[in-house]
């Protein structure tokens, strides 16, 4: 295989046999695993992340990173749950508030980046600050929801046979991937992302809108990591001022056991919802193991990325081997 | 002919620099135009003005006849003037075809239309004779296949003009040939073409006339087959009026003693190869050649930056290999880095900690040598090597050019080595300043210090060194000695 | 030299502020023997940070950056605890409570983790970010298996001493700070490091030229960060005598990152300054018992520190001086 196709190919085939055998020895393990409610319920429990780990693929594919999207979820729950209490605001309206505000303080940290080139971690960083800050300032409490329109939408689901039900938030994780699919392969905007990543200082020559692809993903990401606020919100029924709290590490674990390259440039939406699924996986096998407590989640994980990490290591250098020759 | 690209007294200062004045230069439609010169003559001060990477300080360019000013490289694109650099400006991590159309792609209701993107990308190579699934991802591709599609991307824009900066610079013969194919073609359909590049021979394959400058102004233009190689070499190089005649110690020069280092065949795939030498205590030994012939990567090689795989390197009659720079250290090799900023100095640090760094590291981390020691040594070598201001606790971005090649060179002499590479220790810098480290060169080599000199200026290289090697096509073509060393000879063995 | 005046103006600016509208600010009492009042508080509650930042500005210096330290502080306290506590369930269960071997065994702890991080760094060549990511993510999960997901109490008045008791008027923990402050100007500044920090920082490739191990400079640089993590894990395990593998400086490492850079270490890396990161550390300490002094909610510090991150990074970042200078009178040069 040559070198491109390589970096492309390899680690998402990677992460899918993984994915199949963890599956299968899963359900080889425990009788009741392979069957269609404990996917829906693995997409219902992982919507919210899911959808965080959508948006950042984007900011990934560009090289960057966005640190700021856990806070994010936390401050979008939050402010959900405050408008519709305090202010007697209709559920769309205060849904649709803080998915508008993530993207524009997305953006903002975009513009940060792409204008001043500052280092986005710290960008995201001052991000991550400034939502928490902003979510305890809302509530320090965890806030009930309690609304006839809302309590519909956290109620509702599409049923599937084998008492198996898609919610809300589970179709919205469907519908998120399947646009971002579209957006990175399809689109303008989706193509410069790749070519940032993959060489900045040439897109820019190519005549690229680098400064303005770099805005907007990081607006995508904010917009995708308020989104996943407002899914928890649903999902729990409740705001959380610390909601959302690490959850960008589980995130980036997802992207990059996805197979998007740090380094940016190599990647895909697809590869991400299959690292979502790794990480349910792994949750869902330790639920149903039962005596195995729940940090093991953060050590599978941490030990995951490593091993990812260094399998993209191995691909790239055999990838430089293969161009030399 | 008519000129469809006209630069008329272009000139262009950066603060404190005049890069290029008064350049006036033309293009016509049908013609390869090849513009020459050595490093820091302007060729890509005058490039980057004329495709819109950089705006002139004076002067206007006209195409075909109307005066227009480029505010960016995709305003150039529009008018007409495509460039392909160098270093391939494509992204490896997507397909060729989009590498062809990236920022263009025809679009349909659900975004771009690949097949769309196919046909005409699949136009677009074919146009250049290139045979290459347009879905291969361009970084499993070689460089000349590439830049190939680099220029693809240049035509798909109906370029008028077409500018190729040193497009040649990591292809090889056969790799050339099919470029130049490719190029003959698009001039008969009537395209301008600039050429840059260092192969003389590849010039004169390719150009119907030549421009040649020189230290940012315009020594002439000639019809390529007008022009012969020697003459064009002594253009490029000049003759420095002041240059001093190459001195009778030189000349006489006897080489004694066991070699410090020596080299048999030595090479490096994609780099240089076949490249021998033998360097003696008391000896200076030249690499001429002009700029992109091998100097630089034979002196990378020695010191340990690069290996080599082939040959052999003889250090003290034993062979060594996978040398890093650590180990040469402290055989007493020295590395004066021609790129300044990117290699030399550390920005951060004063110039006492620039000067001494070496010394330290020598001493080991944890020997630290007192501030008043420290003080006195930096004092006593800014001294002699006239660095000024004389005040070492500065920061080193406040020295000049000339200055803080002073300040390295001054951290290599603290250490005493017995051989120290110089790549280009004179560029860039004042008159001034160029013949003190000249002269610093030859003193200690009289007595007994070993250095390798590599420079650009012929005149610097004849007076200063004992034995030179000429590269050519990153090959050593030729070893002159002793009384051998003119500038006409060296000239005659770069250019036969 | 790393320019940290305008963060010690800011302290400066802010204990003013506090001698005009908190006039009870400058009260120092002493009773039973130590000193009391909001400048010690002050100095006390920025230990923590204080500590951590050493080790940050070293690695920050580097061109690196370390995320782990506030899992590293989970793994030292919790260490630090369970062999105190030897709590059930966990692996430190059974064995006879050995306080002694608690803060050894707690530093040897941190300091593998940061080997760990040094050795993805300096030999896989990993981003420091990632790299250091992952013993964020991974660490806690470690501390919270060390201690069976509990919270780990002890009563050991010899080990609380580190964080509660009081030195020659001063509380134990400001003592800390203050030796290790001096040990690692020592180590860097008695010795050639620091300047090897610098230079690998600086300017890599020249770096490799001069024959400086930059592998080695980094190794030892994550490994010292990690110690200064064990130490502030220690502090805070000793203060409320109880190790919580969760929240035990959680968000500390941006703090410490944060101080580091107010303190003038540019976050490109190349020069340092210790001095200026503990002034750092003390202008947030100081701003945040201001904060709570005055009555403002406490999640109101989260936002100034963002603030303030930005503020820095702007003022530090070529483009923006650039887009702001030809707003601003022409320096003469001199």
């Amino acid at each position: 295989m040559n070198r491109a196709s390589l970096l492309e190919k390899m680690p998402v085939a990677i992460t899918a046999v993984v994915l199949i055998t963890m599956t299968v020895a899963a359900g080889l393990h425990f009788p009741n695993f392979l069957t269609l409610r404990v996917l829906t319920n693995l997409l219902a429990d992982n919507a919210f992340l899911g959808v965080v780990a959508v948006g950042l693929t984007f900011v990934i594919l560009t090289g960057g990173i966005d640190l700021s999207v856990g806070s994010m979820v936390g401050l979008s729950s939050i402010a959900v749950a405050k408008l519709m209490a305090g202010g007697h605001m209709h559920p769309l309206l205060a849904m649709a508030v803080p998915i508008v505000g993530g993207a524009v303080l997305g953006a903002s940290q975009g513009f940060l980046i792409a204008k001043y080139k500052l280092p986005p971690f710290l960008v995201t960083l001052a991000g991550l600050f400034l939502c928490r800050g902003i979510a305890l300032k809302i509530s320090l409490e965890s806030l009930q929801i309690d609304h006839p329109f809302f309590n519909v939408l956290t109620g509702w689901s599409f049923a599937l046979p084998g008492k198996a039900a898609l919610t809300a938030p589970a179709v919205s994780l469907i519908v998120v991937v399947a646009f971002g699919i579209w957006l990175a392969r399809q689109t303008a905007y989706g193509r410069a992302v790749y070519a940032i990543g993959g060489n900045q200082p040439s897109a820019r020559l190519m005549g690229l809108p680098v400064d303005r692809t770099l805005i907007v993903t990081y607006g995508i990401s904010g917009l995708c990591a308020a989104l996943g606020g407002v899914l928890f919100a649903v999902y729990t029924s409740s705001g959380n001022a610390i909601s959302g709290t690490g959850l960008e590490l589980d995130a980036i674990a997802a992207v990059v056991i996805g197979g998007t390259l740090l380094s940016g440039g190599y990647g895909s939406v697809v590869g991400t919802l299959l690292g979502i699924g790794i990480l349910g996986v792994v949750q869902t096998a330790i639920t149903f193991q039962g005596t195995l407590s729940s940090w093991w989640t953060k050590i599978v994980i941490g030990i995951l990325l490593l091993v990812f990490m260094l399998i993209q290591r191995t691909i790239e250098s055999v990838a430089r081997r293969a161009q030399n020759a | 002919m008519t000129s469809i690209l006209e630069l008329k007294g272009i000139g262009k200062r950066f603060p404190g620099v005049v890069a290029l004045d008064g350049v006036d230069f033309d293009l016509r439609a049908g013609e390869v135009h090849a513009l020459m010169g050595e490093n820091g003559a302007g060729k890509s001060t005058l490039i980057k003005t004329m495709t819109g990477v950089y705006e002139p300080t004076a002067g206007h360019i006209l195409v075909e006849g109307n005066p227009i000013s480029f505010r960016s490289p995709d305003e150039a694109v529009r008018h007409g003037v495509s460039t392909v650099y160098q270093e391939v400006n494509l992204v490896p991590n997507l397909s060729v075809m989009e590498n062809i159309l990236l920022g263009r792609e025809p679009k349909g209701p659900f975004g771009i239309k690949w097949r769309g993107v196919k046909e005409r990308a699949e136009k677009a190579v074919r146009r250049l004779g290139l045979d290459v699934d347009v879905r291969t991802p361009l970084g499993s591709l070689s460089i000349a296949v590439q830049q190939l599609v680099a220029i693809a991307r240049a035509l798909d824009v109906s370029a008028r003009v077409l500018v190729l900066d040193e497009p040649t610079s990591s292809l090889d013969a056969g790799e050339v040939e099919a470029l130049f194919e490719v190029v003959r073609r698009l001039r008969d359909e009537g395209m301008g073409i600039i050429f840059v590049s260092h192969f003389l021979d590849q010039v004169y394959a390719i150009s119907d006339r030549i421009t040649v400058l020189r230290n940012g102004q315009k020594v002439g233009t000639w019809m390529a087959k007008d022009l012969l190689k020697i003459e064009l070499v002594s253009q490029m190089i000049g003759r420095d009026a002041s240059a001093l005649v190459r001195t009778e110690s030189i000349a006489q020069a006897a080489s004694s003693g066991e070699a410090i280092i020596s080299a048999k065949s030595v090479g490096r795939r994609g780099s240089v190869s076949d490249v021998s030498f033998e360097i003696k205590p008391g000896e200076t030994l030249g690499f001429a050649g002009l700029l992109g012939s091998g100097r630089t990567e034979v002196l990378r090689l020695i010191y340990g930056i690069d290996h080599s795989d082939s040959g052999t390197l003889i250090f003290d009659g034993k062979s060594v290999s996978k040398v890093r720079p650590r180990d040469s250290i402290h055989r007493g090799i020295g590395f004066l880095s021609e790129d300044r900023k990117a290699e030399g100095i550390f920005p951060e640090l004063s110039i006492r900690e620039n000067m001494l760094i070496l010394y330290q590291v020598k001493q080991g981390w944890f020997r630290r040598i007192p501030l008043l020691k420290q003080k006195q040594l930096a004092k006593d070598l800014a001294e002699k090597l006239k660095v000024q201001p004389p005040d070492v606790e500065r920061s080193i971005q406040q020295l000049s050019g000339g200055n803080q090649q002073k300040a390295l060179l001054a951290r290599w002499l603290a250490v005493e080595p017995r051989l120290l590479l110089l790549d280009e220790p004179t560029r860039g810098i004042d008159v001034g300043a160029k013949f003190e480290i000249m002269s610093l060169v030859e003193s200690l080599r009289q007595s007994g210090s070993s250095f390798v000199f590599v420079s650009s200026e012929l005149s610097e290289v004849v007076k200063t060194c004992t034995q030179v090697v000429v590269m050519r096509d990153r090959k050593a073509v030729g070893t002159l000695v002793g009384a051998d060393i003119t500038e006409e000879s060296i000239v005659e063995a770069i250019a036969s | 030299m790393p320019n940290w005046t305008a963060a010690a103006a800011m302290l400066v600016a802010v204990l003013f502020f506090n001698l005009l509208f908190t006039p009870s600010f400058f009260h120092v009492a002493i009773r039973d023997g130590r000193l009391f009042g909001s400048l010690i508080d002050i100095l006390n509650r920025a230990v923590p940070v204080g500590l951590l930042s050493l080790g940050m500005t070293l690695v920050i210096a580097t061109g690196g950056v370390d995320l782990s330290v506030g899992a590293v502080m989970a793994i030292s306290g919790t260490v630090a605890a369970g062999l105190i506590a030897r709590p059930p369930e966990t692996p430190f269960a059974g064995g006879k409570s050995v306080p002694a071997l608690a803060i050894p065994a707690a530093l040897l702890a941190a300091m593998g983790c940061g080997l760990f991080n040094g050795i993805l760094v300096a030999i896989l060549d990993f981003q420091p970010i990632i790299a250091t990511l992952l013993l964020m993510v991974a660490g806690r999960g470690v501390a919270q298996l060390l201690a069976n997901g509990q919270i780990v109490t002890f009563s050991e008045p010899s080990f609380a001493a580190i964080a509660r008791g009081a030195t020659a008027m001063l509380p134990n923990p400001v003592w800390l700070l203050a030796i290790t402050f001096v040990l690692f100007s020592l180590a860097t500044r008695a010795t050639a490091l620091g300047l090897f920090v610098e230079a690998t920082g600086s300017n890599p490739s020249a770096a490799n030229l001069v024959g400086i191990n930059a592998r080695a400079v980094k190794i030892a640089v994550y490994t010292l960060c990690a110690l200064c993590g064990g130490l502030a894990g220690i502090v805070i395990t000793g203060d409320i005598q109880a190790a919580d593998a969760n929240n035990s400086g959680l968000y500390m490492e941006l703090d410490a990152i944060l101080a580091v850079s107010v303190g003038g270490t540019a976050l490109a890396g190349g020069r340092f300054s210790l001095v200026g990161s503990i002034v750092g550390a003390l202008l947030m300490q100081a701003l945040t018992t201001t904060i709570l002094t005055r009555g403002v909610s406490p999640e109101i510090t989260l936002v100034l520190k963002a603030a303030v991150v930005v503020t820095v990074c702007l003022l530090q970042a070529p483009a923006f001086r650039d887009s702001i200078s030809r707003y601003l009178p022409k320096k003469v040069p001199a």
